[in-house]
């Protein structure tokens, strides 16, 4: 996973509430076989509606996200994170995360950016009257600041952590591996092996 | 303060304890099938990492296969692009698989045991919620998520927040025609799909102690069921002779020093549990679901509940909707509902003794008309030695189907599926809307009411064609 310290980028508006997991990416999709490549999906049910956010050239490239309320509800499928990262989004800033969805984008390496729904709403303004501007969302400081928006966030300290050390699960289990190793040359001779 | 059987084999797996951290376990076997792998798979291909153990992996196509045919291509795209990935993922990354016709394929939780690859003390996973019936022989056994699965292959271990322990005690020897099955869809009656929610139950008392290996599977493979993370039973000389001899079984001195730590492996007598459930067993009989959840079951002699009879609202609108579902009209005698279909099989019901089971309720007796009945041996080797015994002969004249083993009818992935309306009497383990096919109605029976049932037509247990 790569270190995320600071991100600048463009931003979407998302104004909807309660945007459950299955909206973001629906359940046919699961059906899929790779870990990758889930960018159709995203928020597939709006997406031949040309009026839809992310279907508007002035937010195509965006990078973060701004979403209402109540984001990644729903179903507990990891597939959403994967579909979010895979369009590009590398941030999603929002007043209120489902916790399972936060939870699965922490492991993932997706921001979820917790803010008061009264930033949500100057960034929307913002970002709506000036589609170019860069929002910058510093990690380490955990500010976002957008033209005269400048806001703090709040996020997990765990997941802040390894987000700043670009460590998944696995890579912080590997900064174990002597533990491991050690573990293993210790196994009794009689446990089996499938070969 | 002693200790809980659970307690004991998570203990001898931590590889790493610190404050404020979940303790890394390490994983002695990692079962693994085509639906919840190739995600995994990708994803070390993606960051560039080995499998870290592939001897200590294995395995299977299960859910995905068809039962018949079964040297034809699969014929549905899905299903067959995850059987492939499958293979392909194995070779690549070196992890023994056993492929569709294959001596050893079989539904995973049927393979593990069979080899004498789950032994008592392990830790055991796969991605499959079932995974909780290696947990019959004494071992840690639970389901896990795809990402999960990723971590095991790649680091042998994974990080995790203890469990709380519960003790389910069966008091006293199992009446005459009562089985494992029915054991199960009482204690789920009872502690309700939530009930063991955050929980490792332990299955204890003479009502569990008397039971076969095999029955032990089928009481821990839907503790899940319960809302349990995983179930056990302490082993003992009943485990110990299924074990010895099996292929993967430890030999020689190895045996004695595995039998001699396996004795070790029982709850100490002042070890507490977080929670304890008793149940009597003269009060058990053959039991049959009604509804759409695992908790929904009663006693065969019973009737189709009320919505009335609900404790509150919530519950009166689950069964109402239930009903709904499933057809049914309250204050219908369950022996009076008639089936389409009769599934013997799966992880919960698909292995020898309950394809005996089913065969000797069914000999010199013919499947009612108009009711279909499909046998699904577990496994490949299942299936031979119920062959060798010819229970195959029995099936077939009585006018069952007998198949090649897999997952079939036990969830809607492979052909083998009820068409909407259809009513079944099913030994597999969840009767959720639409889990045997869409608008499928399922009621989770043993094999020994299974086979009355396919008999009369009706719900019915083996005491009742005797009659
Ligand atoms: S038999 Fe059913 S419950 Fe068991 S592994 Fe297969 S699909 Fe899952």
């Amino acid at each position: 996973m790569e270190a995320f310290t600071v991100h600048t980028g463009t931003a979407a508006p998302l104004r909807r509430s309660n945007v459950d997991t299955d909206q973001i990416i629906p359940a046919e999709y699961l059906k899929r076989i790779t870990r990758h490549g889930f960018e159709d999906g995203l928020f597939k049910a709006w997406r031949d509606d040309s009026g839809f956010v992310l279907n508007q050239p002035q937010y195509f490239g965006v990078s973060v996200l701004v979403a209402g309320p109540d984001f990644g509800t729903g179903s507990s499928r990891e597939h959403a994170v994967w579909a979010l990262q895979d369009y590009g989004f590398q941030v999603v800033i929002s007043s209120r995360f489902a916790d399972i969805f936060r939870g699965n984008s922490g492991k993932a390496g997706l921001l979820t950016a917790l803010v008061d729904q009264d930033v949500v709403e100057r960034l929307w303004a913002l970002i709506e009257s000036d589609p170019s501007t860069p929002v910058t969302v510093d990690l380490a400081a955990q500010t976002i600041s957008a033209g005269d928006v400048v806001a703090s966030f709040d996020v997990d300290p765990y997941v802040r952590w390894r987000l700043l050390e670009g460590l998944d699960d696995i890579g912080i289990t590997l900064q174990n591996e002597a533990d491991i190793s050690d573990f293993e040359s210790a196994r009794p001779t009689f446990t089996p092996t499938t070969r | 303060m002693g200790k809980t059987l659970a307690e004991k084999v998570w203990d001898a797996h931590v590889v790493r304890r610190a404050e404020g951290e979940p303790d890394l376990l390490y994983i002695d076997l990692h079962l693994v099938h085509e639906v919840t792998s190739p995600q995994a798979f990708d994803a070390l291909r993606a960051t560039g990492r080995p499998v870290r153990r592939p001897d200590l992996t294995l395995a299977t196509e299960d859910h995905n296969v068809p039962t018949i045919d079964i040297d034809k291509p699969i014929a549905d795209p899905v299903s067959r692009a995850q059987v492939e990935a499958l293979r392909k993922n194995c070779a690549e990354f070196d992890v023994p698989l056993f492929p569709l016709g294959s001596a050893e394929q079989g539904i995973v939780h049927v393979v593990g045991p069979q080899l004498g690859l789950t032994q008592p003390g392990m830790t055991v996973v796969c991605g499959d919620s079932h995974t909780s019936t290696h947990g019959a022989f004494g071992a840690l056994a639970f389901g896990i998520g795809t990402s999960e699965v990723e971590h095991v292959l790649a680091t042998q271990t994974l990080p995790l927040k203890p469990f709380k322990t519960m003790a389910v005690t069966v008091h006293g020897s199992l009446p005459d025609g009562v089985t494992a099955k029915d054991v199960i869809l009482a204690v789920i009656a009872k502690i309700g799909t939530g009930g063991g929610q955050g929980y490792v139950i332990e299955y204890r008392g003479e009502g569990v102690c008397e039971l076969s290996m095999e029955g032990r599977m089928t009481l821990c493979n839907m503790s899940i069921e319960g809302g349990a993370r995983a179930g056990m039973v302490a082993p003992d000389e009943t485990t110990f002779a299924y074990i010895e001899g099996r292929e993967h079984a430890p030999r020689g001195a190895d045996w004695d020093a595995a039998l001699a730590y396996w004795k070790t492996l029982v709850t100490d007598a002042d070890a507490t549990f977080d929670k304890e459930v008793v149940i009597e067993a003269s009060e058990l009989s053959p039991f049959v679901t009604w509804g759409t959840n695992p908790g929904q079951g009663i006693p065969l002699s019973g009737s189709v509940p009320s919505p009335e009879d609900a404790a509150d609202d919530v519950e009166r609108a689950s069964i109402e909707r239930a009903l709904a579902y499933m057809a049914l009209t309250p204050g219908t005698p369950m022996r009076e509902i008639p089936v389409d279909t009769v599934f013997v099989g799966s992880c919960t019901n698909g292995r020898i003794e309950d394809l005996r089971a089913a065969a000797a309720v069914l000999e010199g007796r013919q499947v009612a008309d108009g009711v279909r009945m499909l046998v699904v041996p577990g496994s490949a080797k299942v299936r031979l030695q119920a062959m060798s015994e010819g229970l195959d002969k029995v099936f077939t004249q009585a006018g069952a189907e007998w198949r090649e083993a897999g997952c079939s009818m036990c969830l809607a992935m492979n052909p083998d599926k009820l068409t909407p309306g259809e009513r079944s009497a099913s030994t597999s383990n969840r009767n959720f809307e639409g889990r045997q096919g869409p608008g499928g109605r399922t009621h989770l029976v043993s094999p020994q009411v299974a086979a009355a049932t396919a008999v009369t037509g009706r719900f019915a247990s083996p005491a009742d064609l005797a009659r």
